[in-house]
């Protein structure tokens, strides 16, 4: 089981989470007509093997969504930061 | 009591005042507190305790531990009986009842026997080859089956139900010590006196691990005793025995079932018969020690064969002494304890070892055979004698003539395999350590995961003691507790370990030939030697294809005595050192554990909170059968004496189309959406607008999904210029909150606006029929609920019994309907106060199915519809979408497939036999040609409609729109069963809206 220190909540469970996703792909703006950016947004992913970072949801806790930092051969989780204020290199 | 032939007069760790009976295969077995069933059994001469998996051969206890292959009993009887559980680890207990396993008539005497002279006939893949095979198929296999797993000698499950409770438990510590051997007790030691709080866990009855194998009252006793009685007094320290730590999970969790109750017939009141702690830990001390390795020679699964150190097991913790006339052979110094204590207790005692030359220290006094090694056991139901022979230490193969020697009990090292179970679930493979015969944990592979002791391939008891009292101090300090341990001398107890100029051979066989036939390797599964020779000819040379071909390892004991030789002969057979062998895989659990001890108590309604409305009580008291809605438990129709669910149904919704009728709706997922930018984000997620809603007016929203298919749709109120009331369907209530904190917390931060989900603060109520808005008039104060001051899509307040609530002039059903809001707490007073207003004009509960009735009578779309698979078009819902304004999924849904004229549409049917129920799912084909592939279309949800008279349905069927008249078949393929329908304009009632506007 994974254990994610939210910064709000500090050390919990995996199971008070709720995976977000890829947090390094970027939503295009609202209003953005072009297909190629929307359909790259929603159906395009890497699966990239070691540091990743993450959407994790603390839907059981504060209902923060985090960027949290995951190892995916290892699992190792490192830094974890409030989606709102995650600064856009740690988005992107 | 019955007597017991081989247990010592005097000696052991047994209580000898609490003498007791159990029972094994029917038959009277005297035992005392302190004994394992294998233990008892020994005493009492019991040699045969069940037979082989594959082949029947007869098979005694082997080990005397969690690594036993062969004594696995069926224990207990009725609902609390347990397959395969291993007589080794199973304490004995007075009435205990075991039954063998697989003999047929008796283990003594077993038809099935007959399958080991077939032997040859059975190899390796055997099953693959003869039963699934190109051209086979499965079917063939799947026939036989059955009849293979009768023959196979396994347990079988309980049929009747579990009638103990289990529970769970969580906790927390800085550090996990796993073993409570010396290794484990210097760690946990090391880490008390650091100021950690800890955790000891130990699988057996007591600590003292190896400690307890060595006589009764040596220096390893008043070591532990001393040990422990510090441990005890610390008050952070907390010893947990009879528990295994089963599993080693990511971020330091560690699964662990304490058998709190298992040594008992059973639990006293109240009390669970196990628990399952799930352990969060700073750091854990992996002490779990070393599983002796067998050697692999002919005939080397007779009863009387057994590992040395269990050996000295049962002669020193048990005063069993398993036989009189011992060989011991073995290539390494660990037996010499063990010779020594066997003869001080009355045994003839031969050592075997393979090495020539030996310090006249291990020789003296011993009967010792230098150079020598078993080539095979003979003997039939009981060992009765060995062959041996001449032996080159570092090959393992024999030269020269045998000689029989006789013996009743030999008893086998080859080394030992450190048990790194744990480890390798969280790291993966270890690293084979030629020096140490071994594959060993890497050190750093899992910061917080140390190994101290035998598992890290220490040998001996001062190198084990300091190994686990460095670890243990490091751990401590790994979470942040670094006060002063001092220091701790290890016991003298002359256990100086096995590696020494230690001879480790993976069989014992002639020059360039193959050992004596039968040589097992995994006892358990009955794979030969000769098994791995055969699958390796065959091209099976990873070992996880050989695991797998040969099913060696995969037995409920893991192949914990069978790995290492498993690996061993697949290195040699392929000419490549162990380090290139590789291990398999190891996964959770460590030992088999109860499927009841992970459920705990989470089964039926508890394994999930169920959630309840403010009027749940109400609706139990009169009647109400309920259904489950996500979570909820919702009314689904009040029955009357004699009605089923559709009669009830039907007449609740025919009652509200004529009269008025009041359903509970308070599982609406209600998300109030607060702040200036409140409306900006209605209009962003809702395909249609909402900036433009008036406050105190109602509108209807649909909201799509990135990628452009239909995810929700509700109704949103506003309150107040910066505040809505968004509503949503139960079910997607969850999902649509996380993801507009999604997208309002990481992409339209600029937002200032807040939503908050207000589902459970607010009790609802509709109110439907055309005689709903006499019954507010008559239950509401301070509102005029008038046609021209309350018209349809509009709200309003007031009070009822007092209560203030909210009202929105709404409808689902299409007659005239209100939604009357209220604070939870008075959800069920206000409920009441409606009925006894609505009295005069009859009014009525209902349920979730004639709710279902009267919108699919309306043609409004839900659940069924909204399946993440249909669009606007689909859905009729187009008319929504703005064109003025983007919104999430505006650019996606106009994906040219999404555009598809001929994509299924939602339609009406309607059974032309009117007494033919349509069945939601069942499958579109047009009236006439060949029922074939998937149709065109589906039937969404389906009801039998008072109003029409008939059974009706909503379907997506092809170009449904332009199909209107047509007929259609329903075919359900798995019924057998086809309903001829007319397809229809979605809505059956009403089309035009007088009623609702009314």
């Amino acid at each position: 089981m994974l254990r994610i220190r939210c910064p709000v909540c500090g050390l919990r469970d995996e199971t008070e989470f709720v995976y977000g996703g890829d947090a390094t792909v970027r939503r295009p703006a609202h209003g953005e007509a072009d297909p190629e950016k929307w359909v790259e947004y929603v159906f395009l992913r890497d699966n990239p093997r070691g540091p990743h970072r993450e959407y994790w949801h603390h839907a059981a806790g504060c209902r923060q969504w985090l960027v949290v930092e995951r190892d995916t051969l290892t699992h190792a989780i490192g830094a974890v930061a409030l989606a709102r204020d995650a600064t856009p290199e740690v988005r992107s | 009591m019955t007597s017991q032939p081989c247990r010592l007069a005097a000696g052991g760790r047994i209580d000898r005042a609490t003498a007791f009976a159990l029972r094994f295969d029917g038959r009277e077995v005297g035992a005392y507190g302190g004994d394992t069933l294998a233990s008892a059994l020994l005493a009492n001469g019991v040699r045969v305790v069940g037979r082989s998996f594959k082949y029947h051969r007869p098979r005694g206890v082997f080990s005397a531990g969690v690594e036993e292959p062969n004594a696995l009993v069926q224990l207990r009887q009725g609902g609390r009986s347990e397959p395969n559980s291993r007589a080794t680890t199973v304490e004995a207990f007075p009435g205990l009842e075991a039954a063998s396993q697989g003999g047929w008539p008796s283990v003594n005497f077993d038809l099935g026997a007959a399958l080991g002279a077939f032997s040859r006939f059975m190899p390796a893949g055997f099953y693959y080859k003869t039963f699934i095979g190109p051209g086979r198929g499965t079917a063939w296999w799947m026939f036989c089956e059955r009849f293979i797993r009768r023959a196979a000698a396994s347990g079988h499950v309980a049929g009747a139900r579990d009638p103990d409770s289990y529970e769970k438990v969580n906790a927390f510590c800085d550090v996990l010590v796993i073993g409570a051997g010396p290794a484990g007790l210097a760690a946990a030691l090391a880490a008390g006196r650091a100021g950690a709080r800890v955790m000891l866990v130990e699988q057996d009855r007591e600590p003292g691990g190896a400690l307890l194998d060595q006589p009764a009252g040596g220096p390893g006793d008043a070591w532990a005793g001393a040990v422990l009685a510090e441990l005890r007094a610390m008050p952070r320290v907390r010893i947990l025995t009879r528990t295994t730590a089963f599993g080693a999970y990511d971020g330091e969790v560690y699964g662990l079932i304490e058998r709190a109750w298992d040594h008992v017939a059973a639990p006293p009141a109240h009390q669970p018969r196990q628990r399952y702690w799930v352990v969060r830990a700073g750091a854990a001390v992996l002490a779990s020690g070393a599983i002796e390795r067998p050697l692999v020679f002919g005939n080397n699964d007779l009863p009387g064969v057994m590992l040395a150190a269990s050996v000295r097991r049962y002669v020193n913790r048990y005063a069993v002494l398993c036989g009189r006339r011992v060989v011991l052979c073995t290539g390494n110094d660990s037996v010499y304890p063990t010779a020594r204590e066997l003869a001080a207790a009355g045994a003839a005692v031969t050592v075997v070892d393979l090495r020539a030359d030996l310090p006249a220290a291990f020789t003296a006094g011993l009967n010792v055979l230098a150079g020598h090694a078993v080539v095979s056991a003979q003997g039939g139901k009981a060992v009765s004698g060995v062959s041996i022979a001449a032996v080159d230490a570092a090959s393992g193969q024999t030269s020269g003539a045998t000689r029989a020697l006789p013996c009743d009990l030999l008893a086998t090292s080859g080394g030992f395999t450190p048990t790194l179970h744990l480890w390798s679930q969280r790291a993966g493979r270890p690293a084979y350590d030629p020096a140490r015969f071994a594959f060993l944990p890497v050190a750093g592979r899992v910061p917080l995961l140390l190994c101290a002791g035998a598992v890290a391939g220490e040998d001996g008891l001062a190198a084990c003691v300091a190994a686990g009292f460095a670890q243990g101090t490091q751990a401590a300090q790994l979470t942040g507790r670094s006060n002063t341990v001092g220091d701790l001398v290890a016991p003298a107890t002359g256990d100086d370990g096995w590696l020494r100029e230690a001879a480790v051979v993976a069989a014992i066989r002639a020059a360039g030939g193959q050992p004596a036939s039968p040589a097992f390797v995994d006892l358990q599964h009955d794979v030969k030697r000769s098994d791995l020779a055969l699958a390796h000819r065959e091209g099976y040379v990873s070992v996880e294809h050989l695991k797998r071909y040969t099913t060696s390892g995969m037995a409920t004991d893991q192949g914990k005595t069978a790995d290492v030789n498993v690996l061993a002969g697949l290195a040699e057979l392929s000419g490549v050192p162990m380090a290139e062998a590789g291990t398999t895989t190891f996964r959770p659990p460590f030992t088999p554990i109860a499927f009841g001890a992970i459920v705990g108590r989470e089964h039926g309604r508890h394994f999930r909170p169920t959630r309840l409305t403010a009027m749940h009580d109400w609706h139990v008291a009169h009647g109400a059968t309920f259904v489950d809605a996500g979570s909820w438990l919702r009314p689904s129709c009040y029955p009357q004496p004699g009605e089923g669910l559709a009669e009830a149904a039907a007449r609740e919704a025919a009652h509200v189309r004529q009269a008025v009728g009041l359903v509970d709706v308070s599982t609406l997922g209600k998300i109030a959406v607060q702040g200036p930018d409140a409306a900006e984000l209605l209009d962003r997620v809702y395909v249609n607008a909402f900036r433009s809603l008036k406050v105190g007016r109602l509108r209807y929203g649909v909201m799509l999904r990135d990628d452009g298919f239909v995810r929700d749709d509700g109704t949103t109120a506003r309150l107040a210029e910066t505040e809505f009331v968004m509503s949503t369907t139960t079910t997607n209530a969850a999902r649509i909150l996380g993801q507009l904190e999604h997208l309002l917390q990481t992409a339209w931060t600029d937002l200032r606006v807040q939503v908050t989900t207000v589902t459970d603060q607010w009790a609802a109520i509709a109110v439907a029929g055309p005689q709903a808005r006499r019954l507010l008039q008559a239950a509401c104060e301070g509102a005029d609920l008038s046609a021209a001051a309350l018209p349809h899509m509009a709200l309003t307040y007031a009070t009822v019994a007092d209560v203030p609530v909210r009202i929105h002039r709404m409808s689902y059903s299409g007659e005239l309907a209100y939604e009357v809001y209220v604070p939870a707490g008075f959800g069920q007073l206000v409920w009441t106060a409606l009925l006894e207003a609505g009295a005069p004009f009859g009014a009525a509960p209902y349920g979730t199915e004639a709710m279902g009735t009267l919108r699919i009578e309306k043609g409004h779309v839900a659940g069924g519809e909204l399946d993440g698979r249909t669009t606007l078009k689909d859905l009729a819902l187009e008319r929504f979408a703005s064109t003025r304004k983007p919104f999430v999924g505006a650019v996606l849904r106009q994906r040219p497939v999404l555009e598809d004229p001929a994509r299924p549409s939602l339609v009406g049917l309607e059974a032309i036999d009117r007494t033919s129920p349509i069945r939601a799912g069942t499958l579109l084909f047009a009236e006439t040609g060949e029922i074939a592939g998937h149709g065109e279309g589906h039937v969404t949800s389906a009801t039998f409609s008072p109003v029409v008279g008939g059974h009706i349905a909503l379907a997506l069927l092809a170009r449904g729109q332009t199909r209107i008249g047509e007929v259609v078949r329903c075919v359900d393929l798995l019924a057998g069963r086809t309903v001829a329908c007319r397809v229809t304009a979605p809505c059956f009632v009403d089309p035009e809206g007088v009623r609702q506007n009314a």
